[in-house]
């Protein structure tokens, strides 16, 4: 099927064309809820059967690179509106200014992503054999703020009987699988639209979008305020909720 | 015998879609959606072998009470194989990937599907997630049967379950894209003047098809997902001994998987109510409650799934419930055949070898869904779940219902596709000898299973042997009935007379193009100005055979 | 009475004629329905054969009274076997109030039944004819299911969770058992004999057998000591924990408000995860014995928990007539 300029062979207007690929996305995001909507259901059913061991995983999360995380993500969507915005309205200069932005915003999450896996896997706080909640309590570092390891001592043994509880642990676990299970899948969403937008800034450098054209912007554009969604969603669930301090 | 005869002296047209270019690239890199379909034409019957030869292996397994053929293991291996290759790798992608594929464009008068480089991706995805599966069945197969329980799945079996799990998990996105292809070009892409309410019957049936495909896909792609890393890093999200639950593995899996037996049926209801007018030549019974029928089916199917785990222990209200609600599920399918035999009334019936195809549906499916209302209903499914009487219901729509259309409209659009006819006599007997075949096979299962036979057995107490023996004969018929029409179909792709443009004739738009089309579809875009299944009020088909009485009732 | 081709399963349960009955109505309806089809399809296959080549059937395009016959005809049938099929289903599902107790447990690949008495069976079951018997199921690995066929029932044996199901044998004899949910390799041999006997051979049999020996409360109390269980629920009280006795089959007032009746389910998960529910008035202290514990082991704690009825010290050896509750 040949392409007569911006217009698809397959499709006999532009119009068309906008119509069917704007539909196509929507119907897309919709396989994407439910998608996420299997491991919403499977954490809703497990917190509510282990609500402390749940709250217990929940406390060890740092909270502050998580709600910089939130901000960060929400900026990107407002620079990606914007993006739109100016494609839309024919500012072709600004279109890869503001795509640029998105990307970097979106580059800074998954960094500040990485490092907060990273603390995970120093604290043992990886679903497997050397898994054990306990570990940060047992073994502060220098860095730790002694405050906190020691709230969150009294939020473990609140929580457990005695010591050699396989209980909170293995389901403290659960609630770490489904954390890695959901923020990963979560962080990939974002990598497949990082890959997005650096095509759509090579073609916006050559300055194709217009008034008239811009159905790649608005669609990738929808894309990205979904995976934002998300994390809306992921980051009260997973952080905010049983927060005691 | 009693078809049209085509006119002597049709040719194929001089430039169509197969002779567009050539080479082995031409085919791999094509965009087009009826290249695309034969892709997929060729893998999905690859697939059906394979299944198709698992099964023999069963059948010819189950000869003797203790097992002639191979050793435990091995025959665990062998069902899973067959149901994890013949649902997600034959049935699901049959007819929408294929006869799909191919037709709604020229139905609806579109010159492609709206995303034709996704739909060659999803043959690609498909052919990807095929591999793994393959993948898998060489390095040992799998044996956690096509229901992958868990902690069966996850942590018990030692057998090559991540692979399959993982192709499992990556064929889903064709389907998922599949169906959203057909959503968006059903919507967008139709030809001036048809009508929601001219579409033929098979894209409604594909609308809802693909609507299911759409939203249950996903769920079932997580689930395994999670099944698969839960095997990977020994997790525990369904393993009781973490803390998991295995029952909300069953939950998510059949909240897919019970809407996907209707991603398996409702193309091939929509074969049907295409073949049946055509060959009744009359206008189809009852057209809007068709159409509506396809999307009730495809809506409350989404809320019967627990009806495959009243036995599970799950609470007698949610029980309640879903019986009621699999009850409810029937009623579409109930109007839809009887529709299908009031379209016969008064109709001027050819014998031709779809017609024959499509009445064998109507039978077998007729038989394998009532008996899905003894399963429905929750006193009797304490007796018979997962016995042969599961099985046996489930071939009946499967293999008599959904196959059946299946063969049936590679037949009906046979010529459509090549250009060329098929041996008509040959053909029906084929027909006759898949319709004995099937019935000897599967039938005896039904007793079976009432008996007390649970499935999944590799060997069983000695007085259940005469009944599976009937059942193996059965299926070395069978056999024959799928080698005929394999081996007839290939010869006339050369052989074959060619066909003209309409040879039934039919009223579909797709009837209007060449046969085979061009690479377009249709030379100039099409206007359509005429009701579906009309075919009085259509000089072009050549049919005023005197004047028709006046119609005895309805809305004409 | 069975041809050399029977058409069902003997009848020995008092779910049977129930199921089978079911199976007759359905069966009448489903054969009415898809004899007519067939013959009305035939009959028209025929009779509109065509006649010319370019013949054109009638412009039929449907009838709305007809849709509304076959929209409202199937689904009244529909509401009668579904009403026929829950009534008999709800009555499955609620085992009346006295029941013969047996336990059950599947693993791969095989099923051990513990009788009142203690005593254990591999892959037999022995019952007497005209008692309400319960089996309460658990699983040591993978899901299995425990299926009668003679008795027309079965039920899923979960991991972690316990599922009961109970029938009344109403005819003596050896009957089949099969494991019908798919459980790996062996699953075809996972079956056995069911035994129906007259309840004075019942009684023989399990007397006979030396029930004493194996007396689950006896074991139940040595785990009881072994795993300190005893040092927190002493017997008079005074202990960190409730005293147990009298506990089961009692109304438990919990923490929340709530109550629940302790029966196997209740003692199960008060053992693996103690926080689960928390009985008013005590602190969640209990340490979970999940992983620690066998099946067998959790089942030998609460027969011997059920065993602490009136009296503070159970009396050694109580046998059949303290642990089966109803009989008397
Ligand atoms: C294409 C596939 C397909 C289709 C269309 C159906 C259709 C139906 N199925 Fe089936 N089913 C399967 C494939 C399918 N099924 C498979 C694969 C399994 C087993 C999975 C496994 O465990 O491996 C299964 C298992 C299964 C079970 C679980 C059994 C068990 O494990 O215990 C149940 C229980 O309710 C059920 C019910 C139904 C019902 C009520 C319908 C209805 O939609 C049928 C409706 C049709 C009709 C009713 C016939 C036409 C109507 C008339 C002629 C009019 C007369 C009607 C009335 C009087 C109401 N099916
Ligand atoms: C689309 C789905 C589909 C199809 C088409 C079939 C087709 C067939 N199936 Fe199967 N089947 C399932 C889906 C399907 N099945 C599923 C989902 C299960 C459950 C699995 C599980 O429990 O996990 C199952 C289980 C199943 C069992 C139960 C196993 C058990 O529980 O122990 C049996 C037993 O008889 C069986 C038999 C057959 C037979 C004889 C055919 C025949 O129709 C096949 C005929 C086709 C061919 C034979 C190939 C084509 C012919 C040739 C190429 C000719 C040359 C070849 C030879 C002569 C060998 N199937
Ligand atoms: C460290 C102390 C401790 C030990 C050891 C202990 N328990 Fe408990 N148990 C408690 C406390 C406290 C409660 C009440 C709070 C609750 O419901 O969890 C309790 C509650 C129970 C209950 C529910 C009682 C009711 O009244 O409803 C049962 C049954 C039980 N325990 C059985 C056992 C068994 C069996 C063992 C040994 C295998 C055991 N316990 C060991 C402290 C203990
Ligand atoms: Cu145990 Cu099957
Ligand atoms: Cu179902």
């Amino acid at each position: 099927m040949h392409r007569t300029g911006e217009l698809y062979g397959q499709f006999q207007t532009l119009e068309q064309q906008k119509e069917s690929s704007t539909l196509g996305m929507w119907i897309f995001l919709v396989t994407e809820v439910l998608f996420f909507g299997g491991m919403f259901l499977t954490y809703a059913i497990n917190r509510h059967e282990y609500f402390t061991a749940f709250g217990v995983g929940s406390n060890t999360l740092d909270i502050t690179l998580g709600t910089v995380n939130t901000i960060v993500l929400i900026m990107s969507s407002f620079t990606m509106a914007m993006a739109v915005w100016s494609a839309q309205t024919g500012k072709k200069k600004l279109v890869p200014l503001f795509l640029i932005l998105t990307l970097t915003l979106g580059c800074v999450f998954l960094g500040i992503k990485f490092v907060e896996y990273k603390q995970k896997f120093d604290h043992h706080l990886v679903p497997g054999r050397s898994f054990d909640v306990w570990y940060r309590v047992n073994h502060p570092t220098p860095a730790d703020d002694p405050k906190a390891i020691a709230l969150e001592r009294e939020e473990l043994e609140k929580a457990t009987v005695s010591t050699n509880d396989p209980d909170i642990n293995s389901h403290a676990q659960l609630y770490f699988s489904l954390y890695f299970a959901m923020t990963g899948l979560h962080a990939l969403h974002m990598i497949v639209g990082a890959g997005l937008i650096i095509w759509l800034i090579r073609v916006s450098l050559r300055g194709r979008f217009t008034p008239q054209y811009n159905t790649p912007v608005e669609i990738v554009g929808l894309y990205w305020h979904f995976v934002d969604i998300v994390w809306i969603y992921l980051f009260p669930l997973l952080y905010l909720i049983d927060r005691h301090r | 015998m009693n078809q049209t005869p085509p006119s002597p002296g049709f040719h194929l047209p001089r430039d169509h879609y197969l002779n567009a270019n050539y080479g082995i690239k031409s085919w791999l890199l094509t965009t087009d959606h009826k290249r695309i379909a034969l892709l997929y034409l060729i893998s999905v019957t690859f697939f059906f072998f394979i299944g198709g030869i698992f099964a023999t292996m069963i059948r010819i397994h189950l000869l003797t009470p203790n097992g002639a053929l191979v050793t435990p293991e091995t025959y665990n291996k062998l069902f899973t194989m067959h149901g994890v290759a013949m649902i997600f790798f034959f049935l699901i992608p049959s007819i929408p990937a294929v006869l799909g594929n191919f037709l709604i464009p020229p139905m609806i008068g579109a010159k492609d599907l709206a995303f034709p480089k996704i739909n060659l991706l999803s043959w690609y995805i498909y052919i990807i997630g095929g591999c793994f599966v393959l993948y898998s069945f060489s390095t040992g197969g799998l044996d956690t049967g096509w229901t992958f329980y868990t902690p069966l799945s996850s942590i018990y079996s030692n057998s090559a379950v991540t692979p399959a799990v993982l192709g499992i998990f990556i064929n889903g996105f064709s389907s998922i894209l599949t169906g959203l292809n057909f959503i968006v070009t059903i919507h967008t892409m139709r030809a001036p003047g048809m009508t929601w309410f001219r579409l033929p019957l098979f894209a409604w049936a594909h609308y809802a098809t693909s609507l299911v495909m759409v939203l249950g896909t996903p769920v079932v792609a997580i689930t395994l997902l999670l099944a698969g890393l839960e095997r990977m890093f020994h997790l525990g999200f369904f393993n009781p001994a973490m803390g998991g639950d295995p029952i909300l593995f069953q939950h998510l899996f059949w909240f897919y998987s019970h809407p996907a037996v209707y991603i398996m049926i409702l193309p091939a209801m929509g074969v049907i109510s295409e073949i049946i007018p055509t060959f009744a030549r009359k206008p189809i019974f009852g057209y809007s409650f068709i159409a509506a029928s396809s999307i009730a089916i495809a809506v409350i199917g989404f809320f019967v799934w627990a009806h495959h785990m009243f036995v599970t222990g799950e609470s007698t209200y949610a029980a309640l419930a879903f019986s009621f609600l699999s009850y409810l599920v029937a009623i579409p399918s109930a109007v839809k055949v009887f529709n299908w035999t009031s379209t016969l009334y008064k109709g001027s019936i050819s014998w031709d070898a779809p017609m024959l195809y499509a009445l064998g549906f109507i039978g077998l499916f007729t038989i394998g869904g009532l008996t899905g209302l003894f399963l429905a209903c929750l006193g009797l499914d304490i007796h018979i779940h997962d016995t042969y009487f599961v099985i046996a219901h489930f071939h009946y729509i499967m293999v008599g219902g959904a196959v059946m259309g299946y063969v049936g409209g590679l037949h009906f659009w046979w010529p459509k596709i090549t250009g060329r006819l098929y041996p008509e006599a040959l053909s029906r007997f084929a027909a006759v000898i898949l319709f004995i075949g099937f019935n000897l096979t599967f039938f005896p299962q039904f007793i079976l299973g009432y008996l007390g036979m649970p499935r999944r057995y590799h060997s069983y107490p000695p007085e259940f042997q005469v009944l599976n023996v009937l059942s193996t004969a059965g299926a070395s018929i069978l056999a024959l009935g799928y080698l005929l029409p394999m081996c007839y179909l290939t010869w006339s792709m050369r052989y074959g007379k060619v066909a003209g443009p309409n040879p039934w004739p039919a009223t579909g738009l797709e009837w209007k193009t060449d046969s085979p089309p061009p690479t377009e579809n249709f030379h100039v875009t099409p206007v359509v100005d005429w009701e579906p299944y009309d075919f009085l009020n259509r000089p072009d088909l050549g049919l005023v055979a005197g004047a028709p009485l006046a119609p005895a009732h309805g809305d004409d | 009475m069975q041809s050399q081709l029977p058409l069902y399963p003997p009848e020995a349960s008092n779910f049977a004629p129930h199921v089978d009955g079911l199976m007759v109505y359905i069966t009448s309806i489903c054969v009415f329905f898809a004899f007519a089809i067939t013959c009305v399809i035939i009959y028209f296959f025929f009779k509109y054969h065509r006649k010319a080549p370019s013949a054109v059937g009638f412009p039929i395009h449907g009838d709305a009274r007809l849709e509304a016959a076959w929209i409202i005809v199937p689904s009244i049938l529909a509401l009668t076997m579904f009403s026929w099929g829950a009534a008999v289903y709800v009555d499955y599902r609620h085992s009346p109030p006295d029941v013969l107790d047996i336990y059950v447990i599947g693993k791969q690949w095989m099923w051990k039944a513990q009788q009142p008495n203690g005593l254990k069976e591999i892959n037999e079951l022995h019952v007497p004819v005209g008692r309400n018997v319960r089996l309460t199921l658990a699983s040591e690995d993978v899901i299995h299911d425990f299926f009668v066929p003679a008795f027309r029932v079965k039920m899923d044996v979960v991991p972690g969770h316990y599922n009961t199901m109970w029938f009344r044998p109403t005819k003596p004899g050896r009957y089949h058992f099969f494991c019908s949910q798919y459980c790996g390799t062996n699953h075809a041999l996972m079956g056995g004999w069911v035994i129906v006997m007259e309840p004075t051979d019942y009684a023989e049999w399990l007397s006979g057998s030396g029930g004493a020996e194996a007396n689950p409360v006896a074991a139940g109390e040595k785990l009881f000591a072994d795993k300190a269980c005893a040092t927190c629920h002493l017997a008079n009280g005074t202990g960190r924990a409730p005293s147990l006795s009298g506990v089961y089959g009692a109304k438990v007032l919990l923490a929340d408000g709530t109550t629940v009746t302790a029966d196997d389910a209740y003692i199960r998960e008060s053992i693996l995860q103690p926080n689960a529910k928390i009985v008013a008035g005590s602190q969640p202290l209990m340490p979970t014995f999940q992983g620690q514990l066998t099946e067998e082991q959790i089942l030998a704690l609460t027969a011997y928990i059920k065993s602490l009825q009136s009296q503070p010290v159970p009396a050694k050896g109580s046998g059949v007539a303290a642990s089966s509750t109803g009989k008397k």
